[in-house]
């Protein structure tokens, strides 16, 4: 008997689905969420227009391929986009970081290693003397061949590790992520931590990301971060340093999952009823610049898959301009209601 | 009042029974929280035994409550049917184990 193949999963985009046109999804986040204007929250803080604070962290995009087609990805990412940064952005972006002081680029996909130029752009950066953090899926390490050598390749510049691994059981690894993800992410973590990664005394930093499989926000990040240890340890001896817990925004992948499974005002709500003020303060997007691979710069990675440039400054990174972007007023939709909810969320985890 | 005994909506007014008596309602709040804190027992521990409990007292709120609080801190669908298994047995154990006096009692009265 032959063997089917299984048919592979496709990006919204790939699949010319409604909901891969931003301004449908800006559209469902304004009229059908339910919930208070985002910006009347902060207003009543005080918090609007929102400005940011001190730019201290540089995300990088550099592009949406990815060897995964996980359901709730955000950047709609998957092996059918060929959307990835080229050297000459990256120079760009090289150029702006050598003009500003800001120490830490935190480099993300897609997977950000499949972009050929991911290593010579690292090695930029670290030439520069800054801190690099890659957000690695894992799987890609043991991938192909080629791949295999990156947990040397980041020991070698020092890059802090952040990968995501939403439970750790294979079942609802697998849900999210697609099938037999959990085990080969086990591998990789394993080829990181024989090289110290996680290892304590080893100076090298391994942080996973804990976010929900489904319609709700995320736990105790500090109670998952222990049992996470617990078990990472006892079933694989595994170690790792942190764990972030991270909400999913309703935007893209995420947005259609809530929609299609008619979750969406409820999680909204749900969302908006946990409005944290001392979340509001610490919100990400005061501290950060997102890039995407094609060197526009926005205030998030979610303002980013959104397509809402900065404003009022220069948009693209030729024209990096730190003053501006520091005085500018960052966009805000109901999609926001994700980095305040509860203990606050970002690419770090809670806030609060 | 509603046609129903029972209204989903009723569960995010808990916080409401203060309005009828806020002392004992600020206390049982503050001791409700400090339960389900990490202890001995992992908040995690505490969040499936109270999804058994649930069961066992068949609080639909309380099921709707601790459905969420579990799955939010990483259990899998196993996990939460195993916890109502023990809700289960001990439900179940609990009629049966009084066979015992009821034989107890069949065994006094007959020849």
């Amino acid at each position: 008997m032959r063997a089917t193949k299984k048919k592979p999963i496709k990006s919204l985009k790939a699949l010319g689905h409604r909901l891969s046109q931003t301004e449908r999804q800006i559209a469902v986040l304004e009229n059908d969420s339910g919930v208070d204007p985002f910006t009347d929250r902060l207003r009543a803080l005080g918090l609007s227009p929102l400005r940011p604070t001190e730019i201290s962290i540089f995300q990088v995009n550099v592009g949406k391929m990815c060897n995964q087609v996980c359901k709730h990805c955000h950047v709609d990412a998957g092996p059918d986009r060929r959307e990835i940064m080229t050297r000459e952005t990256m120079q760009e972006c090289l150029d702006a970081l050598a003009k500003s002081n800001i120490q830490t680029v935190d480099l993300t996909g897609g997977a950000p290693e499949m972009n050929p130029d991911f290593r010579w752009f690292v090695k930029g950066i670290k030439a520069l003397g800054r801190h690099v953090i890659v957000r690695c899926n894992l799987t890609i390490i043991v991938a192909n061949r080629k791949y295999h050598d990156l947990p040397e390749f980041f020991k070698k510049h020092n890059i802090e590790v952040v990968s995501s691994l939403p439970s750790f059981k294979a079942r609802s690894t697998d849900r999210q992520r697609g099938n037999g993800v959990f085990e080969r992410s086990i591998r990789a973590l394993k080829m990181l931590n024989d090289v110290g990664y996680g290892k304590e005394g080893s100076g090298l930093t391994l942080n996973l990301v804990y976010n929900p499989s489904g319609a709700m926000l995320p736990g105790d990040q500090d109670s998952l971060e222990a049992e996470y240890k617990r078990a990472l340890k006892r079933d694989f001896d595994i170690e790792f340093n942190h764990l972030f817990a991270i909400t999913n925004l309703p935007i893209s992948r995420f947005l259609d999952y809530l929609v299609a499974s008619e979750n969406y005002q409820r999680y909204m709500e749900e969302l908006a009823n946990a409005f944290n003020p001392m979340a509001a303060e610490n919100v990400m997007c005061r501290s950060t610049l997102s890039v995407s691979w094609d060197g526009y710069m926005y205030d998030c990675d979610f303002n980013q898959m959104l397509e809402l440039k900065v404003k009022g400054a220069a948009p693209h990174v030729r024209d990096f301009d730190l003053e501006a972007l520091t005085n500018r007023e960052i966009i805000l939709n109901q999609h926001c209601y994700g980095c305040t909810a509860g203990a606050g969320s970002s690419c770090g985890g809670e806030v609060t | 009042m509603s046609d129903t005994y029972y209204d989903p909506k009723d569960l995010n007014k808990f916080g409401d029974i203060k309005d009828f008596q806020p002392e004992l309602a600020q206390k049982f709040f503050a001791w409700y929280g400090d339960v389900f804190q990490d202890g001995a027992l992992t908040a995690r521990e505490k969040s499936l035994i109270a999804l058994a409990v649930s069961h066992a007292v068949q609080c639909p709120y309380c099921i709707d409550a601790y459905t969420q609080d579990t799955l939010k801190r990483g259990c899998e669908e196993e996990e939460l049917m195993e916890a109502v298994h023990v809700a289960a047995a001990i439900r179940g154990g609990a009629s049966l184990v009084h066979g015992v006096q009821m034989m107890n009692k069949a065994n006094e009265l007959l020849m």
